[in-house]
């Protein structure tokens, strides 16, 4: 287990150096990490399915929602979450999305493969349809506005630095729990699944409840999100809720690799830096975004974190084929090998 | 709301319906016989609309437009297919991610050649008339369409049912490991119904563009419609795809009429519940 800790000791290192360089630069690049990290929530609860139980969810954008949307509604009628009780909203939207789905889970674990793909998306569109149209309560097209960012323990978290504090905060407690999560026994039984369902229903697993569990799991940590989504970028609308979000953070694990967690979070970072930056400097991002998604698709099957395995794995085959070339060159088959004795 | 109410609202229903069997029956025949969900299937409707109208401009000839976009998006499916999906092989995942990934290329290579205006395709004076049957307003266009789906219905199930080549895509449906096995090229198939699913996606844009016009986000408004559509039916069945259709189109038109702050929803729940209950749609098969 040495090489594991020594990726845990390096992502907690650039956890730590993120902390404390971040605060130091522009604001418009706090305000870019702090979304990838908001974002990111998503996505890790998206390869929790993916990556560990081999679930391809396209409707993960319905629990952010479902954070997003409380949050907004919470702020603006009843000034409920700005204070203290913040973390009241961050525990009923966690409540309200786990909820959610455990009701979509019922339907959505009878399929398997990629009927379930579309029937999660099918649920995703429900939301959406309903974020869409129900214009008293979610303000439809136009959303709603958040004018204030949460203020407690003393703190002002309207301010970009402490509200950076406040998101870099969840996502690491995130990224802490669901690591746990997927290294206990559980976590192992859901890779089981992920890799052959019906020999762990063999060694007596009950596979359809462990999925269900898992489910319910992602949707919380979408609502949770969520929630700091609304906050990070003040407005909460049906772009949020749309199959697009869904597919988005479908595709960061994808590109950075199923089955690592971390590997969501560079594509978030990658996916929001070519959005949000490049997207600043030239108008044709969004081929370089399709490209690269193309391109990692085709010859990445493990992700840009597979890249350094990679490496190994073509290294490793040149010395042993240099090593081949430098001996005499191997009997033709033919040649009576061993009938000589 | 009087009889007249039903009756028209119906009428409507089932002419876009007709349209929905266009982008339909081609997702669900892509699913048929090559198992994955072509979620580029809206950016052919979209570019399809979008050729047209650069046909349009060029030569002023609506009745020209319509086969030259579909050929056009046929062929780009075909290059999509054979270029990109094959190498992947039977991994349909990554398939269906590698079809996200060219749905954004689509929409961005949209907006630079298009751009982001919205547009509407003209068609001739003939059909934009309607005609008065027993005091209702019916007018050409919605006819029209209606008779395209027919004509295209018809025609697929004339092939599939009748022809040496149809049986060929069915057996490919039914079991693509003993199709091989007899000797059948299930992978020429396969490039085939890709391209011939481009084909009638982009003959949707081209037909509905008159109807929902042509925009930057089309793509994905429609995508989910068509998966209604298919996921209703049942994947690669024709006949399934054509009830799904008619389904989709009423509970769309009713539920914008009678129900409109739950309209999505009314559309996407009983999806989602035929899933739940029959994973493989009302006509699919396993």
């Amino acid at each position: 287990m040495g090489s594991e800790q020594i990726k845990v000791l390096a992502v907690a290192a650039i956890l730590v150096a993120l902390a404390l360089i971040v605060p130091h630069a522009s604001s418009f690049a706090i305000l870019l990490v702090t979304r990838a990290l908001a974002f990111s929530i998503l996505v890790m609860s998206v390869d929790l399915l993916l990556g560990f139980t081999g679930l391809a969810s396209m409707g993960q954008a319905a629990y952010l929602g479902v954070g997003a949307y409380l949050t907004a509604i919470l702020a603006t009628r009843y000034h409920f979450g700005l204070g203290d009780d913040f973390w009241a909203v961050v525990g009923l939207a966690m409540l309200g999305s786990a909820a959610l789905a455990a009701f979509f889970g019922l339907l959505a674990m009878r399929a398997s493969g990629v009927y379930f793909l579309m029937i999660t998306l099918a649920l995703g569109q429900c939301v959406w349809g309903l974020a869409y149209r129900w214009n008293s309560l979610t303000g439809g097209d136009n959303g709603i506005n958040l004018s204030q960012r949460p203020r407690f323990f003393g703190i002002d978290f309207s301010h970009e630095v402490t509200f950076f504090y406040l998101v870099f905060a969840c996502f690491s407690a995130s990224l802490l729990i669901m690591y746990t999560f997927v290294r206990s026994p559980f976590g192992r039984s859901l890779v089981g699944i992920r890799e052959r369902e019906l020999r762990m229903k063999i060694l007596g697993y009950n596979t359809w409840l462990h999925k269900y569990l898992v489910f319910i799991i992602a949707g919380a940590f979408g609502g949770l999100a969520g929630v700091l989504w609304a906050h990070t970028a003040g407005i909460v609308s049906t772009d949020d809720v749309v199959l697009t979000t869904s597919v988005d953070a479908l595709l960061m694990v994808v590109l950075g690799g199923a089955g690592t967690l971390i590997g969501g979070v560079v594509g978030a970072g990658i996916v929001t830096f070519v959005r949000e930056y490049l997207s600043t400097l030239v108008h044709w991002w969004q081929y370089v975004l399709g490209g690269i998604y193309i391109l990692v698709i085709l010859y990445l099957p493990g992700g840009l974190m597979s890249v350094p395995q990679r490496i190994r794995q073509w290294r490793a085959a040149r010395t042993v084929s240099a090593a081949a070339d430098d001996l005499p060159a191997a009997p033709p088959l033919s040649s009576p090998a061993r009938g000589t004795g | 709301m009087g009889a007249q109410f039903w009756l028209i609202q119906t009428f409507n229903g089932i002419s876009y319906g007709a349209l929905l069997f266009l982008v339909g029956s081609g997702l669900s025949l892509i699913f048929g016989v090559m198992r994955i969900v072509n979620l580029a299937h809206g950016s052919y409707f979209l570019l399809g609309g979008y050729v047209a109208l650069s046909v349009i401009w060029a030569t002023g000839s609506w009745a020209l437009s319509i086969p030259v976009a579909a050929v056009a998006i046929a062929i780009l499916g075909l290059l999509m297919e054979r270029v990109f999906l094959r190498p992947l092989g039977f991994d349909p995942l990554r398939q269906v991610l590698l079809t996200v990934g060219f749905a954004f290329l689509f929409q961005q290579a949209a907006l630079d050649i298009w751009s982001g205006n919205p547009f509407d395709i003209d068609p001739p004076d003939q059909l934009t008339r309607s005609i008065v049957v027993d005091g209702l307003h019916l007018p050409m266009y919605r006819i029209f369409m209606i008779g395209v789906a027919l004509a295209i219905g018809l025609s697929l199930w004339l092939v599939m049912e009748k022809t040496r080549l149809g049986a060929t895509i069915r057996a490919t449906v039914d079991d693509a490991q003993m199709a091989r096995g007899v000797g059948i090229n299930t992978s020429l198939i396969s490039t085939l119904i890709f391209g011939l699913g481009a084909f009638l996606a982009a003959l949707g844009g081209v037909i509905g563009g008159a109807f929902l016009g042509v925009y930057p986000g089309l793509d994905f408004e429609m995508l989910p419609i068509a998966f209604a559509v298919v996921i209703i039916g049942g994947m690669g069945s024709l006949g399934g795809a054509a009830i799904g259709a008619l389904i989709v189109g009423l509970a769309d038109n009713f539920g914008k009429a009678l129900f409109p702050e739950v309209s999505y929803f009314t559309l996407y729940a009983p999806m989602a519940l035929i899933l739940a209950v029959r994973p493989t749609g009302l006509f699919g098969r396993e």
